[in-house]
């Protein structure tokens, strides 16, 4: 196996473990480098993050937060918006490794060959940001934050794991058996934020249609296969918001036809949708 | 053949409708069983609390569930333990699935590790969302941290089950108290028994008792009998119309709510008291 066929797999994988590393020593040895959680945190002890999901929720119940989370949640939007576009769901999320094994078992095992009966839309993500915000009005709770598998991993490295695991192994064979790609690509609503957040970030993934030899090896490794509607056809950037700029397509591709470039908004060919 | 042309035989304007209903639909059903979950998952009224946190329906908007204050509780210097130089365990957990508590969020288990009350409060002053509010444990004629304004809960003694009421001598929870002689103090009682014995009996006042826990962690009987419960939990109301006459500011509060209606009103108020009074008893 080439180096450069498993770059960026490394690399996020290398950044997901560091970030749970950092956060497990940041409990358990005291260290300061980055304290709390992936719904808010202490960077050095001195630069607040949070989710900006789990505040927009927290809004919703009505309550009033204070200023720390604020900032924290407009660092986060800033540099997923500016920089990372949908990077969190791939760089980041702890359970992007779970869904990646489903979907990964799910080629090895031949169960995509299979006739797929069960079909939800792409955009139920959209619409369970909604619904968890009108979830979160009614009951005066942050109602994505009760159920969601994300800060339920995260939490379980940091202080422990508990019953909650269970809904990991739900998810997993959701993706293995229900839905390819079934959670991250279509369910979760904080992944609908994100895209929403990076919808008109710096970095993509740019195609060359000349280079491209049509294997359609980026088609089968992406886990939003729709944002690569111009593989073979325009020379592009991959400017769909639910790309997760995972970097598998160009990490797959032996033709160079895929790279991470920086967005020129100022060119016509962005890229974008037509 | 006939089916199949009718399957695609459906207008636009159809299709909207139809669409519009299928989402409507599922949104419902969605939203009810996530309302379900989350209207049981927040209820936890035994749930202990850290310092300052929040009335509970606040608190439970307000945090965002990261463990800040949980690990600056375990991390805090005074916890490192003199013998392995690690910390002890912490006072301060973050609920799991099967921990009866809104999952994610932080509470304690005083007969496990009670709340030492720092001078410094770690917990509170590393919460970014406010859920532990600094200002509930701040002195307001210092501007300093007071950790005898922590409110966390109460303890109650089961008379039935604490063996200084038998008449066994037992101070346990008195000597751990960390305001001896405000939260706990003893009432000494004659022990008629006997004759010639003395009760200590531990009593608790609820205008010092924090809720530490550090009187349940120390209680020498098999179950505590002694223990923290929420405030909301152990104490009663006895509500705005009685009076304590010889307490000049509750006597102040009466003066000060003159002009608001003080008048019962219920089915029975409505009519004359010799109507039900002659109605007979009705069970």
């Amino acid at each position: 196996m080439k180096w450069s066929n498993i770059k960026y797999l490394v690399l996020r994988r290398i950044v997901q473990l560091g970030l749970l590393f950092l956060y497990f020593m940041g409990n358990a040895y005291g260290w300061k480098i980055l304290t709390g959680d992936l719904s808010a945190s202490m960077l050095f002890q001195k630069v607040p993050l949070a989710d900006p999901f789990a505040v927009l929720q927290i809004f919703a119940t009505g309550a009033i937060v204070g200023v720390n989370v604020l900032i924290g949640a407009a660092v986060i939007a800033l540099f997923y918006g500016i920089i990372g576009g949908r990077a969190f769901c791939s760089w980041v999320c702890p359970v992007n490794m779970v869904t990646d094994l489903a979907a990964w078992l799910r080629r090895k095992l031949l169960i995509d060959r299979i006739e797929r009966k069960v079909w939800i839309s792409r955009n139920v993500r959209y619409y369970m940001i909604v619904l968890a915000l009108i979830v979160s009005a009614v009951t005066g709770l942050a109602a994505f934050e009760v159920l969601s598998p994300i800060t339920i991993l995260n939490r379980g490295v940091i202080f422990g794991f508990g019953a909650g695991i269970g809904l990991l192994l739900a998810i997993f064979l959701f993706d293995l058996f229900a839905v390819k790609n079934g959670w991250c690509g279509h369910v979760c609503p904080l992944g609908g934020v994100h895209a929403l957040i990076g919808s008109y970030n710096l970095f993509r993934v740019k195609h060359n249609s000349e280079n491209c030899t049509l294997c359609m090896k980026c088609k089968t490794v992406c886990p939003e296969v729709e944002v690569l509607g111009m593989i073979g056809k325009r020379s592009e950037f991959v400017a769909g918001r639910e790309c997760t700029n995972c970097g598998r397509c160009v990490d797959v591709c032996d033709d160079d036809a895929l790279g991470f470039q920086l967005r020129n908004f100022l060119e016509t060919n962005t890229g974008g949708k037509q | 053949m006939d089916t199949k042309a009718k399957k695609t035989q459906i207008s636009s304007r159809r299709r909207f409708f139809t669409d519009l209903a299928y989402a409507t639909g599922l949104g419902i059903m969605g939203g009810l069983l996530w309302t379900g979950y989350t209207e049981k998952a927040k209820s936890s009224p035994l749930t202990l609390r850290p310092p300052a946190a929040l009335a509970e329906p606040d608190f439970l908007k307000t945090c965002i569930k990261c463990g800040l204050c949980a690990e600056a509780c375990v991390n805090r210097p005074s916890n490192i333990d003199r013998d392995t130089g690690r910390p002890r365990p912490g006072t301060l957990k973050m609920a799991k699935a099967q921990d009866d508590v809104t999952i994610g969020t932080p509470f304690f288990k005083p007969r496990e590790v009670p709340c030492y009350m720092c001078d410094d409060i770690p917990c509170v002053t590393a919460c970014p969302t406010g859920a532990l509010d600094v200002a509930k444990v701040t002195n307001p004629k210092t501007g300093e941290l007071d950790y005898t304004m922590m409110e966390m809960g109460l303890a109650v003694v089961d008379s039935n089950s604490c063996i200084a009421f038998w008449g066994l001598q037992c101070d346990a929870c008195y000597r751990a108290c960390p305001l001896m002689d405000k939260a706990i103090r003893l009432e000494y009682d004659k022990n008629e028994r006997t004759g010639k014995h003395a009760f200590l009996k531990p009593v608790v006042d609820m205008n010092h008792c924090t809720g530490c826990g550090l009187c349940e962690k120390a209680c020498v009987t098999e179950k505590p009998a002694i223990f923290v419960l929420p405030r909301e939990i152990a104490l009663g109301k006895p509500g705005a119309h009685y009076v304590k006459g010889w307490d000049k500011k509750d006597q102040q509060r009466v003066q000060e709510r003159v002009g608001k209606d003080v008048t019962t009103h219920d089915v029975r108020s409505a009519k004359k008291p010799e109507d039900y009074l002659n109605k007979g008893v009705e069970y």
